[in-house]
């Protein structure tokens, strides 16, 4: 009892110094997040309030106008979405079976290879053959281009998480239960069923976290491996859109007269940050729930 | 009296031979569901991480499509030795890709980790949980967001009616053309890189931070040590060895750039070349704009190698340090 009120007292940073560091801190942290938030109030100006006060921090008057045009694509963006969250779970999905198997395999001190299949993995971490003989394989031996595996294979393997898989493993499955359970004639899958996958939450939760991070945000396979409108992901949308907005003024002549002229009045800025907030808000709004796994994953592969 | 000799080494290897192909079926067998579990993925690494690495060989020919799969149009192409690597170094701007590679790797490592330690230390000694909790949640918002996202929001700031712009005009100065000026970059990339990493980052050191024993501030405190006194003589030391494993792996990375950063940031905008212009940018556009194949996959090659040695000579330092904390 006494302790504590004592280094409360003398270690603690005094009243006056905590207000100063907190309003630091506080600048800091606010900076992080107002960029996004004011993109997010741009999509709600008009082109009207635009031309007149131009772009507000708040805007003077809220309009859907922006969010009207983007409907006119709805096709575009809700393929776009599809195609997200099909790569986001079938990728996040094979992603997890991969690392924890594999990280389980070589977790086992007892196997006689988990030292060579260590190594394997881990060489890859120090030497790539670059960008071009990827491509190579990718496209002229595995024939993915223009498919939608072209956008999930090549981030499959990642031998960071598959690290950070083994040594979870080595630190929550004691070896003892698995002698235990294969003297009782459990078979290797009876064991990895049983005992390893109830154990292993956090690290698929870890894992599987980073890895809907990467894929929902991933552009670089999109850009490389995709030549076809209806495989746009959204990052890729966003490309292409920012790269070329008559793509869209072109594309809405097709729709027809009334879209034509809407487009023409196109609050150009609104509408860009209009497509960024719909193609960003459910992880934006998901985000705070998953940042104490990023923690809980820094913390189990900083253990080495 | 030698003849013997042989045959006996002979039969003692040969069955040495045997014992092992019996001791490895025997293992085989044992080890029959490990083995099975494991094999999709060895079979995953090896096609997507070592069958490329033969394809470093197109930067030592002149790929042409021979209408046959790939492994054979590129051992069938011409062989050029190294007129690859040759052009590499004697184009106008390689020096300028260079420099701007590594000093922006430089300075992102230094303002990098005094940001980061210094927030890290902030967040750590401040008062009120939940305050903090909060404030920590805000930073790591930009960790989310895909550069192509964030160049999206750098649009509504920097663009010719972006909202610095509308500020400049109503304070009665001159608009800045951001797209088409160079001399502005080196700051918008490197604010935006610690930008997006500070919550990240300082997670990894809150934790060291946490790691530290609170009984020598205690201690210090008791013998009169100011704050400023204790992040100086008992945090900073503590952390240091954190800091110089951090410092030497990102050296390790020095050829690598962040290709979102230099690429969708800027716009891939021709004017400002000079400040956004970096090894991965060259190795994308000589591939997929210029469609030079084997220039492409030797500024790739040069790069893999580099960067391995780098590697090897950084990790052998880390291990004079702290042979814990090396890599390998």
């Amino acid at each position: 009892m006494r302790k504590k009120k004592y280094d409360f007292n003398v270690v603690a940073i005094s009243k006056r110094s905590n207000i100063v560091v907190s309003v630091i801190i506080g600048i800091i942290a606010i900076s992080c997040i107002t960029p996004y938030l004011i993109a997010f109030l741009i999509s709600f100006a008009s082109k009207s309030s635009i031309d007149m006060y131009g772009y507000q921090l708040i805007p003077s008057a809220f309009s859907l106008e922006s969010y009207k045009i983007l409907s006119l694509f709805g096709t575009e963006i809700r393929n776009a979405y599809l195609t997200t969250i099909f790569v986001v779970v079938v990728g996040t999905v094979l992603v997890l079976l991969i690392t924890t198997t594999y990280g389980y395999v070589i977790s086992r001190r007892d196997f006689r290879w988990s030292k060579h299949l260590t190594f394997y993995v881990f060489l890859t971490m120090l030497f790539s053959a670059g960008m071009v003989p990827n491509y190579m394989i990718i496209t002229r031996v595995l024939n993915l281009k223009n498919t939608v595996w072209a956008l999930i294979v090549p981030a499959l393997v990642n031998p960071y998480w598959i690290i950070i898989a083994k040594t979870f493993f080595q630190m929550t499955v004691p070896k003892e239960i698995i002698e235990s359970a294969k003297i009782d004639g459990a078979t290797e899958m009876t064991i990895y069923r049983k005992i390893v996958m109830p154990v292993s939450l956090p690290v698929i939760a870890t894992i599987g976290l980073f890895s809907t991070i990467g894929y929902w945000n991933s552009w670089f396979e999109a850009m490389l491996y995709i030549d076809v409108d209806y495989l746009n992901s959204l990052q890729y949308l966003l490309i292409r859109i920012q790269a070329n907005i008559d793509f869209l003024i072109k594309n809405a002549s097709l729709i027809g007269p009334e879209a034509q002229s809407m487009v023409q009045n196109l609050p150009k800025q609104s509408f860009m940050m209009a497509l960024m907030v719909v193609s960003t808000l459910p992880l934006v709004l998901a985000y705070p729930y998953f940042q104490r796994y990023i923690v809980g994953g820094l913390t189990i592969g900083s253990v080495k | 009296m030698n003849g013997i000799k042989v045959s006996t080494n002979n039969k003692k290897n040969k069955s040495r031979a045997m014992e092992w192909v019996k001791h490895f079926v025997r293992d085989v067998r044992k080890y029959i569901g490990l083995l099975i579990m494991a094999l999709p993925t060895i079979i995953l690494i090896f096609v997507l991480k070592y069958l490329p690495l033969p394809g470093m060989y197109l930067a030592f020919v002149k790929f042409r499509h021979q209408g046959r799969g790939f492994f054979y149009n590129m051992f069938h192409s011409k062989f050029i030795g190294l007129d690859n690597f040759k052009f590499l170094f004697s184009g106008g701007d390689t020096l300028l890709m260079f420099r701007n590679t590594i000093g922006y790797n430089i300075i992102f490592i230094f303002v990098g980790l005094v940001v980061t330690i210094t927030v890290a230390i902030m967040i750590h000694e401040m008062l009120g949980e939940t305050v903090k909790k909060v404030f920590q949640t805000f930073m790591f918002l930009p960790y989310f967001l895909s550069w192509v996202v964030i160049s999206y929001i750098a649009l509504s700031f920097l663009s010719d009616s972006g909202i610095i712009n509308d500020f400049l005009v109503m304070i009665g100065k001159e608009p800045i053309s951001f797209y088409f000026e160079p001399k502005y970059w080196p700051f918008i990339l490197v604010v935006a890189n610690i930008w997006k990493g500070i919550g990240y980052g300082t997670v990894v050191y809150i934790s060291a931070l946490k790691g530290i024993d609170r009984s020598l501030y205690e201690a210090a405190a008791i013998d009169g040590a100011k704050k400023w006194d204790q992040i100086k003589y008992i945090t900073l030391p503590l952390l240091k060895p954190l800091v110089i494993i951090l410092t030497i792996l990102a050296v390790g990375g020095i050829l690598n750039s962040d290709f979102g950063l230099f690429y969708h940031l800027p716009k891939n905008s021709g004017p400002l070349f000079t400040a956004t212009h970096t090894l991965d940018v060259y190795v994308y556009k000589t591939f997929l704009v210029s469609g030079n194949v084997g220039l492409s996959a030797a500024t790739g090659v040069f790069k893999s190698v580099v960067g391995f040695l780098i590697v090897l000579i950084t990790n052998t330092i880390v291990r004079k340090i702290d042979e814990e904390k090396s890599l390998f």
